[in-house]
């Protein structure tokens, strides 16, 4: 008696780990790609300082073209597969950036100089005319992809009947945000571009005055967070399988309050908070309840400007004199 | 003989709504020659200066750069900033210092040399993937930011970040990053402000090197009347916007209306019409 009850807590125990471990993999997927989007944010807020309200629906136009691109190259299961990928992936980061561009060009260009509000409200119009562009071309239905990538790993830990699941799709997700993550901190700190980033972040006329085309790194500062955000709706739209024109929203939202929780302006910090903000999504729908995990993401934000308003690597703001 | 022409301004003026900042002045800078620009505050020097550099469009006037790197002469009034230093290569210094504070000393001389590694990094994917040609333009930056460095007297501050410069240093770190532009005019704002004695006597031997080693014209706006008089090869004085005097130091001491500008006639306090735009 007493000893089949012990074996019968062990067997909690482990599937309580079993489940935790579940999902914190689920968590760390969906973290990267909520950092991918923030990186996107927090680069525009760190050179303009300017919130680009709009930057979801990039996403959301990334995840679109990336869904047409698969779906133009005809990728199905076994072949090519992950040249194919590749080369949907090329072409997708190519259209999106010339989105970034052209949004900048057109919404935030010709307000810079005036308010800090105009561009705001700018951008906040340009996230309604995104969404209903998309809506008017591609219709309001939700679109899907069956999976491409399949197979994974499976972990049985004692003899619980519940499998721990880490599948390729998450693996090359982590695998590739990682990756982009390398590369852009090797971009900032040592190419010239980054150098220039970090000049125009600092004091733009000055950067002006030593040769630096200030208009030019703020465009190119767009175009990689949206080539950033078309990675993350291509992973997303691997990953779920569904998107519609309101994907980008939720989602802009949610990596906003990463990089907030991060520290705007930070770049490790806007991983860091979309790591956070995906873990804690996971988790809260995992012990707590599904439905109320936006609740519980937005709630950190309130927190978080409350008491933490500089986020977790944020540099507490100095007025200038 | 007379050497070249680098820099000529004809009939400058700039006009802020009703006031006139720079008031048709016309003056012209030789090739390797340390010119000053003198005049009480708000007489337009700084207003110059930033027409001179595109920060501002004059309102009439036409400036002219002939540099010897290119055989067609720039009119800096209708480029932008960026452009004139790019290009025409004329830079400047402020007299606020204004340095990138949270970036080393040495990454603040590489800033100045963006567009050479820009060209390099070819759009920067070069840069990123190490190319051999892109390694090299970095290093060659690196050799000039550093002779810049020990030039100014800023080797052991290398790897500091330049908001926590002292104030001298920060001055000279301004000019080496001016230099690291390549440019053929250097325009320098009040250099030598809030300089001690010995550091503004450095500071005249830095400038009298740029001109002799380097054979780069500079163009000077400075209120230290000593430094000026001793460093200088030509002086145009400036007074309520317009030019009232120029010529070498001993001509320009000794001119009545110079004196009267800085000492001040008797009629002077009821012109009542000295709002400064400059200081």
């Amino acid at each position: 008696m007493n000893d089949e009850s012990g074996r019968d807590s062990g067997r909690i125990r482990i599937r309580v780990m079993d489940y935790f471990a579940q999902q914190f993999i689920n968590g760390v997927s969906l973290g990267a790609i909520y950092g991918l989007i923030a990186i996107g944010y927090t680069m525009v807020y760190g050179i303009i300082g300017m919130i680009n309200f709009a930057h979801g629906e990039i996403y959301m136009i990334g995840a679109f073209i990336a869904l047409m691109a698969v779906v133009a190259f005809g990728i199905s299961e076994g072949g090519l597969v992950v040249l194919a990928l590749l080369s949907a992936l090329l072409v997708s980061m190519a259209l999106t950036s010339l989105y970034g561009w052209v949004l900048e060009r057109v919404a935030y260009r010709p307000l810079r100089g005036t308010q800090r509000l105009a561009a705001l409200i700018s951008a906040i119009g340009m996230s309604i005319a995104l969404q209903n562009y998309v809506q008017l071309t591609q219709g309001a239905r939700v679109k899907t992809l069956p999976p491409i990538i399949r197979g994974g790993f499976e972990f049985q830990f004692g003899n619980t009947e519940f499998i721990v699941r880490l599948s390729t799709l998450q693996i090359l997700i982590v695998v590739v945000t990682l990756a982009l993550m390398a590369i852009f901190a090797l971009l900032i700190a040592k190419t010239a571009l980054g150098r220039a980033q970090r000049a125009c972040q600092q004091d733009q006329s000055m950067a002006a005055l030593l040769g630096v085309n200030v208009d030019r790194t703020i465009s190119l500062t767009f175009v990689m967070g949206a080539a950033l955000a078309s990675v993350a709706g291509l992973m997303v739209t691997l990953y779920y399988g569904v998107i519609d024109f309101f994907v980008g929203f939720i989602a802009g939202v949610k990596a906003f309050t990463a990089a907030v929780l991060g520290g705007i302006g930070s770049i490790p910090g806007a991983m860091l908070g979309g790591l956070l903000i995906g873990l804690t999504e996971a988790m809260w729908s995992g012990y707590f309840s599904i439905e109320y995990k936006d609740v519980a993401t937005f709630s950190i934000l309130v927190i978080v400007l409350i008491f933490l308003p500089t986020g977790i690597l944020g540099t507490p703001e100095v007025e200038k004199v | 003989m007379n050497p070249p022409t680098l820099l000529s301004v004809e009939h400058l003026t700039m006009r802020f709504g009703g006031l006139i900042a720079v008031d048709d002045v016309s003056f012209s800078v030789e090739q390797g020659a340390i010119h000053a620009l003198i005049g009480p505050n708000g007489a337009g020097k700084t207003t110059v200066f930033n027409c001179l550099t595109g920060f501002y469009k004059p309102t009439v006037g036409r400036i002219t750069l002939h540099s010897p790197e290119s055989r067609t002469p720039f009119l800096l009034e209708q480029m932008d900033d960026y452009r004139i230093v790019r290009e025409a290569k004329v830079v400047r210094t402020f007299q606020n210092i204004r340095t990138f504070p949270k970036m080393s000393v040495l990454e603040n001389l590489m800033v100045a040399q963006h567009n050479h590694l820009m060209r390099a990094s070819g759009w920067t994917f070069l840069g990123l993937i190490g190319a051999p040609s892109f390694r090299h333009a970095e290093a060659e930056s690196v050799e000039r930011a550093e002779y810049w460095i020990g030039r100014t007297g800023l080797a052991e501050y290398a790897d500091t970040e330049a908001g926590a410069l002292p104030y001298g240093e920060q001055r000279r770190l301004e000019i080496a990053r001016a230099m690291c532009c390549d440019p053929v005019l250097l325009c320098l704002d009040e250099p030598a402000a809030g300089l001690n004695p010995s550091e503004t006597e450095e500071l005249s031997e830095l400038i009298g090197y740029i001109r002799d080693h380097h054979h780069i014209s500079v163009l000077l706006i400075e209120h230290d009347m000593s430094m000026v008089m001793g460093v200088s090869d030509h002086i145009v004085v400036l007074d309520y916007g317009q030019k009232i005097a120029e010529g070498a130091p001993e001509t320009v001491r000794n001119d009545p209306a110079v004196v009267q500008a800085y000492l001040g006639s008797d009629d002077e306090d009821e012109a009542g019409e000295s709002e400064d735009t400059t200081s």
